[in-house]
């Protein structure tokens, strides 16, 4: 079994479980040190990350908000390694993983969750999620099999493990992937827009959910979005980035108390904190939409 | 938790094997009560009845010639057949097993060799760039054109015959299968490498399952163009076979023999049609049960 005894656990999702129960964090830190990238598409130079920097503590849930198409994908995908960046590093746990020479190769200590899904089809739910131990090489098909039939008991999936992806629903699917990324214990949770092609009440029950599962496991999350209240309502750091080209415009520290649900979101604070966050990513939804409207004139 | 993991294990796998079979009973009963297979039988009538009008019973020009279904009938069911070929006759049956053999010879020899071809096409660039230029000039050449060199090439007309039949099947297998890599979307790819997947992983596991609804798709085409180079192939060097049946009885002026050689010819690229979409089927169960 590649996890480690009792790291997740989400047999209680009331909540009421205490904060100080959860695992601690131990590594994933992610500092991103004066980071821009260019593309360069026919000479165009279109500079889609202009001067980032941030710090991103071990086992801290960071969410990047800003107008759609500016740039926060690309930063993901650098840590990820599937982009080079034109200038400035990325370490994780002060290693360094990108700079300008040297492009991150992608693994399983940084698993995306991607925007529309990436489970295999052709692969049932339980062979998705044991794939990662078995081609690591951590364990044998049939202990990998164990592990997965009950990490997705306590995902609450036992019914659909026999099932292929297109049979179940998008929620579904969402928790399973999260599940494949959370077996191979990454150090972490990289997620693109993972919930946006979902209605509300879906989304609701998503939030929740991984919630749950941050508070189980405190992994490092970078999370994009443009839903301001699901940043909030998620994170304990919200970075609102400009429009293209992307740079951080504001660093909202949230303080609400961990471990969290809906009835944060009726409270003073979070109502500060949301017209805080409306402020800053107003000007840039502007921007972006005057440019757009530039673009299409 | 472990022994009900077991036992909810157990429930599923037979709840599955038990639903496939289900569903095709399923599928019968929805078909049956749907309008389809009587439109189907009223269609085939028509035809029948157009074909028997046209020819036999007002002998139309241009299908005065032409043998009418009652005869082509009289003559295939005949434990005595004026031409010599009915369902009694065992020449009937050798003509059916030569062609069958000639193709299912190509079709396997075409499949072992295009579908790794266009896995690895797909999955290597540079190996694409190599080889697609040739392929594509290659492909379009039409079979009958190759017939001097399949018959310079390869002693006798056998093999000839299985080697135009073979390179119609090939190219189409090949180019499939290439597509069916291509098509993959490149999120898979992705997913793979943050897993851990190293190349022969992502080789096995999202190249190959990936490329699969192609590649079946590719191998149906595959089985029409075999019998079409076949026929061709058969008509002008053949010594059995259907397509050698077909052009005998017009030299012979059986005309008959040659509508049931044509009706058998279809009846058998429909089957083996229908029998590269089964196993396709029994390979790719997350696409039978994405459409349930």
């Amino acid at each position: 079994m590649a996890e480690p005894e009792g790291s997740l656990k989400l047999d209680n999702p009331s909540g009421s479980y205490r904060a100080e129960t959860a695992v601690g964090p131990s590594a994933g830190k992610i500092s991103i040190r004066n980071v821009s990238k260019t593309y360069d598409p026919d000479g165009a130079n279109v500079k889609a990350v202009d001067n980032c920097s941030l710090e991103i503590g071990a086992g801290e849930f960071c969410v990047v908000v800003g107008p759609s198409g500016c740039g926060k994908t690309t930063l993901l995908n650098a840590i990820a390694g599937f982009h080079s960046i034109s200038s400035g590093e990325i370490y994780l746990d002060d290693q360094l993983l990108c700079s300008k020479t040297r492009k991150a190769e992608p693994g399983a200590d940084r698993i995306v969750v991607f925007q529309n899904g990436a489970l295999f089809p052709w692969y049932t739910v339980l062979e998705n999620v044991i794939c990662g131990p078995v081609v690591q090489g951590k364990s044998s098909s049939k202990d990998a099999k164990a592990a997965a039939a009950e990490l997705l008991g306590q995902f609450g999936l036992s019914e659909i493990i026999h099932n292929y992806p297109g049979e179940i629903s998008s929620g579904m699917r969402r928790r399973v992937e999260i599940a494949r990324a959370m077996i191979s214990n990454p150090k972490v949770l990289l997620l693109d827009e993972p919930f946006r092609a979902m209605d509300a009440l879906t989304k609701s029950v998503m939030h929740k959910y991984l919630l749950d599962v941050f508070d189980k496991t405190r992994k490092t999350v970078f999370f994009i979005t443009h839903d301001l209240e699901e940043a909030i309502f998620l994170a304990d750091k919200v970075v609102v980035s400009t429009t293209r080209p992307a740079r951080i415009k504001k660093v909202i520290e949230v303080d609400l108390p961990r471990p969290r649900d809906f009835l944060v979101l009726s409270t003073e604070r979070y109502r500060e904190l949301k017209m805080e966050a409306i402020d800053a990513v107003h000007e840039e939804a502007l921007k972006a939409f005057e440019a757009g409207e530039r673009e299409l004139a | 938790m472990q022994p009900t993991v077991g036992k909810s294990d157990k429930r599923e796998v037979k709840n599955t094997s038990v639903s496939s079979i289900g569903l095709i009973i399923y599928r019968t009963k929805l078909w049956l009560s749907s309008s389809k297979p009587y439109l189907m039988i009223a269609g085939l009538l028509a035809f029948v009845a157009a074909w028997y009008l046209f020819t036999e019973y007002f002998k139309l020009p241009r299908f005065e010639k032409l043998p009418g279904p009652a005869i082509v009938l009289k003559e295939w069911v005949s434990h005595d057949p004026i031409y010599g070929t009915s369902i009694y006759t065992p020449e009937y049956y050798v003509h059916i097993w030569k062609s069958l053999f000639r193709v299912l010879q190509a079709f396997v020899l075409a499949t072992v060799l295009g579908v790794p071809l266009g896995l690895f096409m797909g999955w290597k660039k540079t190996f694409k760039d190599y080889t697609f230029p040739i392929l594509e000039t290659l492909r379009p050449i039409p079979m009958l054109a190759w017939v001097p060199l399949a018959i310079l090439m390869w002693p006798g007309r056998e093999l000839a015959i299985i080697y135009l039949t073979f390179l119609a099947s090939f190219f189409a297998t090949t180019l499939n299968t290439l597509l069916g890599v291509e098509s993959i979307d490149e999120v898979y790819f992705r997913a793979a490498r943050c897993l851990g997947f190293k190349p022969h992983h992502v080789f096995f596991r999202v190249v190959i399952p990936g490329a699969l609804p192609f590649i079946f798709t590719g191998l149906q085409i595959s089985m029409g163009v075999a019998w079409f180079s076949l026929v061709a192939g058969e008509m002008l060097a053949g010594e059995y076979g259907l397509g050698y049946l077909i052009w005998n009885s017009f030299i012979l002026v059986q005309y008959p023999v040659i509508v049931i050689a044509m009706i058998t010819l279809g009846f058998i690229g429909w089957t083996s049609s229908a029998a590269i979409r089964f196993v396709g089927s029994l390979l790719m169960k997350w696409k039978v049960r994405e459409v349930a």
